[in-house]
């Protein structure tokens, strides 16, 4: 914490010759009584690559907000190139060359690339003059970046490579010469992410300042000229990126050793637990997004279902844990389950042995405005053991029983009766862990078991996961993190447009032909 | 926005709104030439000033804490039951008919009678908007609205065709028989001394009190209200948990329809001992206002209804008493529910800069 002032210097001054393009002097911000930015200063110097690193809830979103003018900062001054500019709003970032690419786009689903990027900065009333002068730009800048996207194509119809690609060009042609990307990579394939990382390199040599926000140590060394690393609210250091390494980066965001490797014996598989045989599944539009899955799991065994999101994953954890309805047959533990995605089926999966830990544990998890305790119950609210009688529920006991569970999952803070949304996204993961977990069940679905999860979580999470592999239990894990997969996974599966294109084994295979197999490119299939 | 502390949500919050309202009120008592002290005074005195005066206060009130709870149920399920009028009316017809079917000898037999005749009826009006909306996806709210029609028209060719009796004039059922006719306050051996004169406030008020503990134990001490809840706050989620949403939407419409059917014991087995047609005379609209200033809480809804009781018999006398036209009283009311509920957030908001936590921020 006190490096801040010695090493931010230090750590700007090396490429300084370049002049800062961006500094920021003592930036504070406070919510209530939250200090989310705490007196925080950075260079980032003209043409180079700054990543900032740190876990969820460190500061890094406020502090973008803040140079996007979506907060004003409580004190502190941002200086753009060497001249202080006050950004009261996000017309005035745009004014300062400044551009953002939020994690979430923020496209308009049925207007062309074209009226995308045009739209807020039309250049008069009529649109067509604006338009052919968006074409012709947009042709020298996908010429000169690598930046190719059909101008007119629909937003609706673009993979998220290329919907990215949008919202580069959409800042650029606002002539931004300082570009924020917020968890550019986190719904890229490898290979659309290393296109993402050719493009900012090319920004780079055209002199454009980027600055990086991710959780991923190794987008950090692979990418960034110089790092900074926050912690609760304070900017805990600034440094060259080659005079450090990702255990280093990990120890300075969480405050303490991290291993980042999953450690774990060999897997004991054992009987067929879960046994799935040409599985199908339609949306309400009636597109098929299960096209014929055939899957085993066994008893102490993870199978990791890899993938970009969209591909079916989705579905797939959907009808296991009996929220969709799809065709085909399902068993486990030799009985058949009930594919008709009848609206109770959530219950009856529970009582044929299967937990679900769903991807979007905000909205399918738990019930934000639910409290602690009353989302231990959530899905076992009929278990005799929370009632007191036929009629009423036993308050008491499922108070006791979440105190006893957020105590061995070392949820933070321990106190059952506050509502489930003031929980950190790691700490909210650990209640629904905590009571799908200790259910003991035969097999576990998880999905995304990390996401918008802190390291220090995510090492607990990881380590409870592979305790239920050895206690002997069936475990599915979807993810869309690579590392996750082959850390956690005994075997993966690689989905793509609902199909599985192929089982690799986590020794014997790499992200590259993951990444492959994850595109959909079947040349991929030669290794099976 | 600042988070207020408890007492200020629940107290000062609901006081600053009304606060706001009667200054309105007053102000338009004032363009209207009359004096605003004089009808504070009548609506006080006639509302709240005499046993008397509490006596059609909380007749009143026992019908909206009814209806109120009807909207709050069904609001827990994220449901916006605008049908209490209808659900009322049509309990009402379950009423009649339970009163009329017997020679009763005792209230004490009629009551419980009519109370399932009440609750039947006015849940199965509510279950048909229930079921288009779980199964058919048609908007609750427009539904309820249209059923509300649906059962005043109902109601008014029944009374005119059917169940009036023969050479009667007016649309309305016979009188109900003498062993139906439910004890008032006055009646009540102990309360007598204190309500000397004939009120309409009846034994349902206690029915009421009762009503509104049984919702809050419903809500937050049963599964069944554990499921409307969180079906109510994510249906997602809801599923994710197995329980299904087209069980809960009807569970909690037919609990919410016999709810808004059981005013109908207070006013038509209570008070006019026949059914009339708009027999819920707005209870079921002004259901609407008590939940939303009662936050959807029983107890809140204890609360509310009383005050639109005073509001409600209050306005009765300014019409009795005063050359106030009695419209104002929907006037005075209006400016209650707009600034509980609709401007809340406004005094929320100006509340919230008094409430700023004082740490000034370590630069």
């Amino acid at each position: 914490m006190v490096a801040r002032s010695t090493t931010g210097r230090h750590g700007a001054a090396a490429p300084a010759q370049a002049g800062a393009a961006i500094e920021l002097r003592g930036i504070s911000k406070a919510f209530g009584s939250v200090q989310a930015n705490k007196d925080i200063s950075i260079e980032v110097a003209r043409g180079t690559i700054h990543g900032i690193i740190g876990e969820n809830g460190a500061g890094k979103s406020t502090l973008m907000s803040i140079l996007y003018g979506f907060y004003k900062a409580d004190s502190g001054e941002i200086l753009i190139n060497g001249i202080p500019t006050p950004i009261p709003d996000s017309q005035a970032a745009i004014r300062a060359g400044i551009g953002m690419v939020f994690q979430h786009f923020k496209l308009v689903q049925n207007f062309s690339v074209l009226e995308n990027v045009i739209l807020g900065a039309e250049d008069g009333a009529l649109l067509r003059p604006s338009l052919a002068k968006a074409r012709r730009v947009l042709a020298e800048l996908a010429a000169e970046y690598e930046l190719d996207v059909d101008p007119d194509a629909l937003i609706e119809n673009l993979s998220v490579g290329h919907l990215q690609r949008v919202e580069i060009l959409k800042a650029l042609y606002r002539h931004a010469d300082i570009l924020i990307l917020d968890e550019p990579t986190g719904v890229l394939t490898p290979d659309e992410a290393d296109h993402l990382f050719r493009i900012l390199k090319g920004l780079k040599e055209q002199g454009k300042t980027i600055i990086l926000i991710t959780h991923k140590l190794r987008e950090i060394m692979d990418i960034t000229d110089t790092v900074s690393v926050m912690r609760r609210g304070e900017m805990t250091a600034t440094l060259r990126t080659a005079d450090t390494s990702p255990e280093h980066l990990a120890e300075l965001m969480v405050g303490r050793k991290v291993l980042l490797d999953v450690a774990k014996a060999p897997a004991r598989p054992g009987r067929t637990v879960l046994e799935i045989d040409n599985l199908r599944v339609r949306d309400s539009a009636g597109v098929e997004r299960l096209k014929g899955i055939s899957l085993s799991v066994r008893a102490g065994e993870i199978l990791g279902i890899a993938g970009v999101s969209g591909n079916g994953q989705s579905e797939l954890l959907a009808v296991l844990g009996g929220i969709a309805h799809g065709t085909g047959t399902v068993s486990i533990n030799g009985e058949p389950i009930d594919l008709s995605g009848k609206s109770s089926g959530g219950q009856s999966r529970r009582a044929q042995g299967i937990s679900h830990v769903p991807e979007d544990r905000q909205h399918l998890g738990m019930i934000m405005d639910f409290t602690a305790w009353e989302n231990i119950a959530f899905g076992y609210h009929n278990d005799p053991a929370y009632q007191k009688n036929p009629l009423l529920m036993d308050n008491a006991a499922i108070l006791d029983d979440a105190r006893g569970k957020m105590d061995r999952f070392d949820v933070r803070p321990p106190i059952p009766t506050l509502p489930a949304k003031s929980f950190s996204g790691g700490n909210q993961q650990k209640i629904i862990l905590a009571r799908e977990i200790e259910r003991n069940p035969d097999l576990l679905l998880v999905g995304q078991p990390t996401r918008g999860v802190d390291i220090g979580a995510i090492e607990f999470i990881h380590k409870r996961i592979i305790e239920l592999r050895d206690a002997g239990k069936a475990i599915l894990l979807v993810s869309v993190e690579l590392d996750e997969i082959i850390g956690l996974a005994d075997r993966i599966a690689v989905m793509f447009d609902g199909r599985i294109m192929g089982e690799r084994l986590p020794g014997e295979t790499d992200e590259r032909a993951l990444g492959l197999l994850m595109a959909g490119v079947a040349g991929a299939e030669e290794g099976r | 926005m600042t988070r207020l502390p408890t007492w200020a949500d629940l107290v000062l919050v609901p006081a600053i709104s009304l606060l706001f309202a009667g200054v309105i009120s007053a102000l338009v008592i004032l363009a209207i030439g009359q004096s605003p002290a004089e009808a504070l005074e009548t609506m006080v005195v006639g509302a709240v000033g005499s046993p008397y005066a509490w006596g059609y206060t909380l007749y009143y009130a026992t019908s909206f804490m009814f209806t109120g709870l009807a909207v709050t149920v069904a609001f827990h399920a994220s449901l916006f039951n605008i049908g209490g009028e209808g659900q009322a009316q049509i309990g009402g017809l379950g009423v009649a008919l339970v009163c009329l079917a017997l020679p009763w000898p005792h209230w004490a037999l009629a009551l419980p009678a009519a109370m399932i005749g009440a609750a039947l009826f006015g849940a199965a009006w509510a279950a048909i908007p229930a079921y288009l909306q779980a199964r058919r996806g048609s908007h609750i709210v427009i539904t309820t609205i249209m059923f509300n029609y649906i059962g005043a028209a109902l109601i008014i060719y029944l009374l005119v065709n059917v169940m009036r009796p023969q050479g009667q004039m007016d649309p309305a059922t016979a009188r109900f028989p003498a062993g139906a006719k439910l004890p008032t306050l006055h009646e009540i051996p102990g309360l007598g001394l204190i309500f000397t004169k004939q009120v309409p406030a009846n034994v349902t008020l206690f029915i009421a009190l009762a009503a509104c503990w049984l919702v809050w134990l419903l809500l937050w001490r049963t599964r069944l209200g554990y499921e409307i809840r969180a079906f109510g706050k994510s249906e997602k989620a809801a599923l994710y948990a197995g329980i299904s949403p087209f069980r809960i939407t009807m569970l909690a419409m037919l609990v919410s329809g016999g709810l808004a059917g059981l005013m109908s014991i207070n006013n038509v087995m209570g008070e006019s001992e026949r059914l009339l047609q708009n027999s819920a005379e707005g209870a079921g609209f002004i259901g609407i206002a008590v939940a939303l200033m009662g936050r959807n809480h029983p107890a809140g809804v204890f609360l509310a209804a009383i005050l639109f009781g005073f509001l409600f018999q209050g306005g009765a006398e300014l019409g009795l008493w005063t050359t106030i036209p009695i419209e104002l009283r929907t006037v005075v009311q209006g400016l209650v529910i707009l600034f509980t509920g609709a401007l809340d957030h406004m005094v929320r908001m100006i509340l919230g800069l008094f409430f700023r936590p004082r740490k000034t921020v370590v630069g």
